[in-house]
């Protein structure tokens, strides 16, 4: 097993708590919607499993895995971008 | 993989941290969005596969024709859904893009499962069985349950946003159920760790997948749709936490660290949601069961009668009034009547009264919601105004307009022990000099409770729907 990847996963942890400490309770929304297309990387585990796809099966659930992650990822940045586009101030 | 590649990750780590940081501050947040965005593209472009070479150089296949056709099946959705959504629908978008992504972290991990378990066969010749450890098949099961927990729980919470089945669902014995359920599930994903090559094996995995998606569905029948968002909040930590999972399962370092800090943030961002509520996150989530009967107590004994006003009459308080507060709730969303709201605003601000607003952090059906939908109406942020900071000052407002709003100014939160949300903390409308109930009935909010500041001395009702009543406002007070 590698530790060094574990190591990793400790950090984040902590980083992810103190990286979001004094959220303004208007952007709660975006930030959920925003972090919610951040985990939409997992895209890239059905490319990967995809790619190594050996059976009519496992090509067929490897696609839906592309197309969910894909729609995961390029639709959660852009529906945050538009929340937060109505953030814009008058001038 | 080389030194490079482990440095851009490292570089895209930092985009991710730096994207979540900019998003909880309202002038950055935009930008923090588009930097999150553009470390996901990167590690896109850098992708490497388990064995470490770089997967967008691997010759041409039927596979990769898939990759690129599901890629943009996806894409198109995402765009379609996120740019054709209105914005009051908004946090079903959210609900629905990470059932999505729970969905993907499942099949992924099943996929994994599957070939480490029986190994592969590639033209009649089997592959040497890969090897499994017991902490790569623990991860495995671990995003399979988790991300197919969120896949059915997101579609329930999605459908109950878009008001199906918008009331909690609870049968007798429903918590022994869902602990059997949740015991064999356990003993599934135990049984499982330690063997991963059974010959059974694929068939109990079948049955854990599916149910942990029963499971999700019915985690979430029993919570009430007011509060969807803390359960969308948490089911999106959760499918951090599966991709996560899914990382360590293929050894996908920005995959690790991606999911871990959405898992991380979305765990205390949920927290801080129902500290805003003033709840405890165990009762939303459970609160269904056996409170169901505090609520009609505490309905009965209201003094007071109800007392209509007509729009004119409201005009004139609105122009002569130094100060005005209005206090929107999920009722101007429903109406669409933002823009009309704005548009009375700037006529009471060319009349020189200051108009605030005044925005309660759950105010309609997700935190942020009523900013979100001003922003939409072009009303300038510094004109918003947090619970908070509004409160001490309001027994200086001389009208208080509140629109569709109800259980957020319920001064039975403060005043009635026996009341379901006693404790919450709210916007002090009945302290104004004169409250304005807008509303379209005299039904009670979304917590079905009885609202004292309808029947109090300094309140009045205008009845019907808000847009068409701030319509004739706007019209008396330009008139006026």
């Amino acid at each position: 097993m590698d530790t060094n990847i574990l190591f990793i996963f400790i950090l984040a942890v902590f980083v992810g708590f103190e990286v979001i400490s004094k959220v303004p309770s208007m952007l709660h929304t975006p930030l959920m919607s925003g972090t919610n297309a951040i985990h939409g990387i997992i895209l890239f585990g059905g490319i990967l499993v995809l790619a190594d796809a050996a059976t009519p099966l496992a090509q067929a659930l490897g696609f839906v895995a592309v197309v969910f992650g894909s729609a995961n990822v390029f639709g959660g940045f852009m529906v945050t971008d538009r929340m937060l586009q109505m953030f814009k101030k008058k001038k | 993989m080389s030194s490079t590649i482990a440095l851009i990750i490292i570089g895209v780590a930092v985009l991710f941290i730096l994207g979540i940081k900019l998003l909880s501050s309202p002038k950055t947040a935009r930008t923090g969005n588009l930097i999150a965005a553009a470390g996901m593209l990167i590690a896109l472009l850098i992708l490497h596969n388990t064995h470490g070479e770089y997967v967008w150089s691997q010759g041409w296949s039927f596979n990769y024709t898939l990759i690129v056709i599901g890629t943009i099946v996806g894409l198109i959705i995402g765009a379609v859904g996120a740019y054709s959504v209105k914005m009051t629908s908004m946090p079903q978008m959210v609900a629905l893009f990470n059932g999505l992504g729970g969905g993907a972290a499942a099949l992924v991990a099943s996929l994994e499962f599957i070939k480490g378990a029986k190994g592969v066969v590639i033209a009649g010749i089997a592959l040497p069985v890969p090897e499994i450890s017991t902490f790569i098949a623990a991860s495995m099961l671990f995003a399979t349950l988790i991300g197919s927990l969120s896949f059915s729980g997101s579609i329930i919470a999605y459908l109950k946003l878009e008001g199906k089945f918008e009331k909690p669902m609870t049968f007798p014995g429903q918590n022994i159920l869902n602990g059997l359920i949740l015991l064999v599930i356990l003993g599934l994903c135990g049984w499982l760790t330690f063997n991963a090559t059974n010959d059974h094996a694929t068939a109990a995995f079948i049955l854990l997948f599916s149910l942990a998606l029963f499971f999700g569905v019915a985690m979430v029948m029993p919570i009430g749709g007011a509060d969807m968002p803390v359960v969308i909040s948490l089911l999106n930590s959760f499918t951090g936490l599966a991709v996560a999972a899914d990382g360590f399962a293929i050894n996908n370092l920005a995959m690790v660290v991606a999911g871990t800090l959405v898992g991380s943030s979305g765990t205390l961002l949920t927290l801080l949601m129902c500290k805003a509520m003033n709840r405890p996150v165990t009762n939303v989530l459970f609160g269904a069961f056996g409170s169901s009967g505090g609520s009609q107590a505490a309905a009965g004994g209201v003094a007071g009668t109800v007392k209509p006003i007509q729009a004119d009459e409201v005009a004139l308080l609105l122009t002569y009034a130094q100060r005005v507060v209005i206090v929107p709730g999920y009722g101007m969303a429903v109406a669409q009547a933002q823009h009309s709201v704005r548009e009375l605003s700037d006529e009471l601000g060319k009349r020189g009264v200051e108009v605030q607003f005044a925005i309660h952090p759950v105010a309609g059906r997700m935190p942020g919601h009523m900013n979100v939908l001003l922003a939409e109406a072009n009303v300038p942020y510094d004109q918003l105004v947090e619970m908070e900071a509004i409160n001490p000052s309001m027994d200086r407002v001389d009208v208080c307009l509140v629109i569709g709003a109800n259980d957020v100014v319920n001064p039975a939160a403060r005043e009635e022990k026996t009341s379901p949300i006693y404790g919450m903390p709210i916007i002090e409308a009945d302290r104004c000099k004169t409250v304005i109930v807008m509303k379209r009935s005299m039904a009670a909010g979304f917590a079905g409770i009885e609202n004292h500041l309808f029947y109090k001395d300094n309140t009045r009702m205008l009845f019907g729907d808000a847009k068409a009543s701030l319509n004739a406002l706007v019209a008396q007070v330009k008139a006026g």
